[in-house]
């Protein structure tokens, strides 16, 4: 095939870039080499439009092993522990094929864990659907949560937490986030920089076939009314294969043998080889006959830009390859020599004894395109100003039954129930609280893992929704105990150029850093995707904060249910009665406008590290942190779960009833104590500056606000528990 | 006391058992699906997980791997042979114990804790445990417990139900059942009652941390029956 201008385009290269191309190679290239080109240099891979902007973020930390840049990142979590972490997307995929899609998903992920040496303890996953209404939404969430399940159960990895919203930006473009955490000894911790000249590069795993090819170009465009075309870049998993490749790994890496390991994802071989030697500065000769294959008559093309699953690439020491191999064949994989590492700092593949490609690895990586994309700074909004006649005929508790049936509050149970949540028997903290939280195998040690995003308050003004996201998982990781130390992100936005989603983009990730800077939450790992629009469609900007915190000891975890009758009720964190943006003002008053609640940093740090003081002081009972649907929603969750009722007594406050329970205000949570403890906590809240209100006391099986109106919690809970089950059922 | 747990490549609960069995004095062996001999056993272990991918029949490709033929030997010789889940799958497969298990009713997985009532002490498995219902957990795609109308009057006539899906209370009704099985069947025996298979995962619920505690009482009690 000859190649030119315009075959670069349909490879979704720009002309310019294919000059570019041209001039670096100092001639034109061959088909091949197009293809690694297109595969290196599209959005998804190269990171063009985004690397000038995460370039800001905080990245390093007095925990922080590695940051950004490897497979993923790693934190230290004390007694030679370490725990790798990482967030990864799957939209495109799972948009055209949602059980393929979200499966490869949370198979490509975990495998990105492994390949640092990491054995994967749990799993999270953050997914975004479309309308309720919309006539895809039903299908593709049965399809993500069977996809999600059907890879993650068989792994053995329980999935402890997840986010799962709707939205109508999301009709044409889903979200499906997937979270994986490993945990690994510090000193065998493995990375993907090669070394040495001459060494043996070995291809193990599934062989490769022509599933996924462009895969990675297909998610750096828009969709159009040709998607269905698009079936065939997506890849099909196969969990067991990687569960044997997991096992194998994890046996090689016991050992000493291995120089530099990197998992085949986005982009095959092409980008695993790549990595590999830029970040050794180093070339690679790859033998493509050697490359274990599925189907017959694969050309050079097609093996380099496969994305079949289930893959790794090995940099070995010479000699070990025998011993290697008795492994793999021990798990029934394939196991290949391929290559070997040269001087020539260039890719070069062989294929029928011919050379088929020839790069200079840095004309890949280093002179990769990077854009500097115009953006348009977000205003922001007015604020509006609630009229009394609106609210007036407003019944609480109704209110409070249509947020709790809300689709983005309601019970995602008929979810979680489909994802294996307790295999490997470490989870003490399952789905459906604040934070999922596992322990560290064997020791007094738990892991807390929450995945977060806030798309309507992104979208109502990127800057604060960036700050907001990484204050709500600092405070979701604080609610069960945990010390919170470092954040993954996964930022889902529409076009970058278009300017509206580039500064939507340019202003979160600006509110991400400076949030996880001041919060001392750096950024480890991430992931960016954009172009999630249909046509001119964009998503609402969604960067899914995923978080990670340590309890020293298990036992002092904490839960959101109720625990006992007579127990005292707090609210920590001043209550301002900020409507715009909420759940209620959105729902209820149907008001779009407006924006969403500020974020004062230096509250949301003293009242989260002031909480912690309590915990440590064996002084909560339980913990919530307040969010969606403001106060009144995040004690019905609490009262629900612990089957217990609550006496609501609102504080004498300047704000109204409805203002005060169903604002979004941010920096809060709703803490029980016991009451003989009250002095104590109030003393501890009052010595840290801590605003707080008394909110009430735990009762029996109702809600009473101002002892006039009440309610049973079982109906409470049935208006929580229908909603997702009556959906999915008609 | 001396027991095996078989791992397939697929297992995935293979460790969870090990911390269990250990956990109340079971001296447990890890024992690979390609190993040809048991070791010697007072208790055999297959199991959950996904054996060799499940991707034919769960469980069918497992019943003919090598260890299985000394497992069923094992069996046939009196040896106690206890399958977990993807254990009951591959269980059923060997014909060790009679019937199938077919998709979940709503073919859906199902990862939650239920009850099981205790349906026959006679055995070693259930002999002296003072609770008539435990509070189990289950993990799975494919517990829809079904056998012929033969089979099930053979299976009642013999007692061999082990265990059914109940409330908390012991109430065996269809709204307690989770997969579809039928009479609510959650584990059973085969005729001699030394070979048990069931869906729930005693071994998830071994302290008061995790989903709750009962397992240990079944653990507990298995040992000081095996003495």
């Amino acid at each position: 095939m000859i190649v030119n201008e315009q075959v670069a385009v349909d490879h979704g290269l720009k002309k310019d870039e294919y000059a570019k191309i041209c001039e670096l190679l100092k001639r034109t290239p061959n088909i091949t080499e197009l293809g690694i080109f297109s595969a290196m240099w599209n959005e998804h891979c190269s990171y063009k439009s985004s690397r000038l902007h995460l370039k800001k973020l905080p990245t390093k930390g007095k925990k922080v092993i590695q940051g950004p840049g490897e497979n993923a990142g790693v934190i230290d979590i004390e007694d030679n522990d370490a725990i790798v972490f990482k967030i990864e997307s799957h939209n495109h995929p799972s948009f055209i094929e949602p059980y393929q899609g979200a499966a490869t998903g949370v198979g490509g992920i975990m495998r990105d864990v492994f390949t640092m040496g990491a054995r994967p303890i749990a799993n999270l996953n953050s997914i975004h659907f479309g309308s309720p209404q919309h006539k895809k939404t039903k299908n593709l969430l049965r399809g993500v949560v069977h996809g999600i399940g059907g890879y993650g159960n068989c792994m053995g990895v329980p999935t402890i937490a997840g986010q799962t919203s709707f939205d109508s930006s999301y009709n044409g473009n889903i979200l499906v986030n997937a979270m994986t955490l490993g945990l690994v000894k510090k000193d065998k911790i493995f990375y993907s920089k090669a070394a040495g000249l001459n060494k043996p590069v070995i291809y193990v795993g599934s062989k490769t076939g022509r599933d996924g090819i462009h895969g990675a170009s297909m998610a750096s465009a828009s969709f159009d009314e040709k998607i269905e075309e698009k079936k065939p870049t997506v890849q099909v998993g196969d969990p067991f294969t990687e569960k044997l490749l997991l096992e194998a790994c994890l046996e090689l890496m016991a050992g000493d043998s291995i120089i530099a390991i990197q998992d085949m994802g986005a982009a095959g071989l092409t980008s695993s080889s790549i990595e590999m030697a830029s970040k050794g500065n180093l070339g690679i000769e790859i033998n493509l006959n050697k490359v274990p294959c599925r189907e017959a008559k694969m050309t050079p093309y097609e093996i380099m830009l496969s994305e079949s699953q289930e893959r790794m690439l090995i940099v070995l020491e010479n000699g070990k390859e025998e011993q290697a191999k008795k492994i793999f064949d021990k798990w029934n994989l394939d196991f290949a020599v391929i290559g070997k590492t040269t001087k020539s700092k260039k890719i070069e593949l062989y294929f029928d004894e011919e050379k088929v490609a020839d790069i200079p690895v840095n004309t890949l990586v280093e002179n990769s395109p990077m854009y500097d994309r115009k953006w348009k700074k977000a205003k922001l909004p007015k604020k509006n100003k609630i009229k009394k006649e609106d609210i007036k005929h407003l019944k609480i508790i109704d209110v409070l039954k249509k947020i709790l049936a809300n689709p983005n509050v309601c019970s995602k149970e008929w979810i979680w129930q489909q994802y294996d949540h307790t295999v490997m028997g470490d989870t003490i903290q399952k789905p459906g609280g604040d934070a999922g939280v596992v322990r560290v195998h064997g020791t007094d040690k738990a892991i807390a893992a929450s995945v977060d995003s806030s798309a309507v308050y992104c979208w109502a003004h990127p800057l604060t929704g960036g700050k907001q996201v990484v204050c709500e998982s600092f405070r979701n990781l604080i609610s069960v105990g945990a010390k919170p130390i470092a954040i993954t992100n996964c930022l889902n936005f529409g076009s970058p150029e278009n300017e509206e989603n580039m500064g939507e983009f340019v202003e979160c990730v600006q509110g991400i850093g400076e949030a996880s800077d001041y919060l001392k939450f750096p950024v480890v790992s991430g992931n960016v995707s954009f172009y999630n629009q249909t046509k001119e469609e964009g998503i609402k900007p969604t960067p899914a904060i995923g978080g990670v915190g340590l309890i020293k000891d298990y036992k002092n975890m904490i839960t959101l249910d109720f625990k006992e009758v007579d127990n005292l009720v707090l609210v920590i964190g001043k209550t301002e009665g900020h409507i715009d943006q909420s759940l209620f003002a959105r729902t209820i008053l149907d008001e779009k406008n407006g924006p969403p609640p500020e974020v004062n940093l230096f509250n949301e740090k003293n009242n989260g590290e002031t909480l912690l003081k309590l915990i440590d002081n064996n002084l909560i009972k339980s913990a919530h942190d307040v969010s969606l649907g403001g106060i009144i929603t995040a004690v019905a969750k609490m009262c629900i779960k612990g089957k217990k009722g609550i006496n609501i007594n609102k504080p004498k406050y300047l704000i109204n009833e409805i203002e005060y329970l169903f604002a979004e205000d941010q920096g809060r949570y709703v803490i029980e104590i016991n009451k003989k403890d009250f002095k104590k906590v109030a003393d501890i809240l009052n010595k840290n500056a801590v605003h707080f209100d008394e909110l009430g006391t735990i009762i029996e099986n109702e809600v009473y606000i101002n002892d006039k109106t009440k309610v049973t919690i079982d109906e409470l809970s049935t208006s929580n528990k229908s909603w997702l089950i009556n959906y999915m059922s008609k | 006391m001396k027991s095996s747990v078989i791992t397939f490549p697929g297992s995935n609960c293979d460790r969870d058992m090990d911390v269990a069995l250990k956990k109340f004095g079971f001296k447990n062996k890890m024992v690979w699906h390609a190993d040809a001999e048991l070791p010697k056993s007072d208790l055999v272990v297959l199991p959950g997980g996904f054996s060799y991918g499940d991707y034919l029949r769960c469980g069918s490709m497992a019943s003919k791997s090598k260890i299985m033929q000394s497992v069923i030997n094992f069996a046939n010789s009196g040896g106690m042979v206890m399958g977990i889940c993807n254990g009951f799958q591959i269980l059923v497969e060997t014909g060790l114990v009679p019937g199938v298990l077919l998709r979940n009713k709503y073919l859906e997985f199902i990862c939650k804790n239920v009850f099981v009532k205790i349906n026959d002490k006679k055995n070693k498995y259930f002999k002296n445990v003072d609770n008539e219902v435990f509070e189990f957990h289950i993990a799975h795609n494919e517990g829809n417990y079904f056998c012929t109308n033969d089979q099930l009057k053979e299976i009642e006539d013999n007692n061999q139900i082990a265990i059914n899906y109940c409330d908390e209370n012991g109430k065996i009704e269809d709204q307690f059942n989770p997969n579809g099985s039928i009479k609510n069947i959650a584990g059973i025996f085969n005729k001699e009652k030394n070979v048990l298979g069931m869906m729930p995962h005693p071994e998830r619920m071994i302290d008061t941390s995790l989903s709750g505690e009962d397992g240990s009482l079944f653990f507990k009690n298995l040992i000081n029956n095996l003495k």
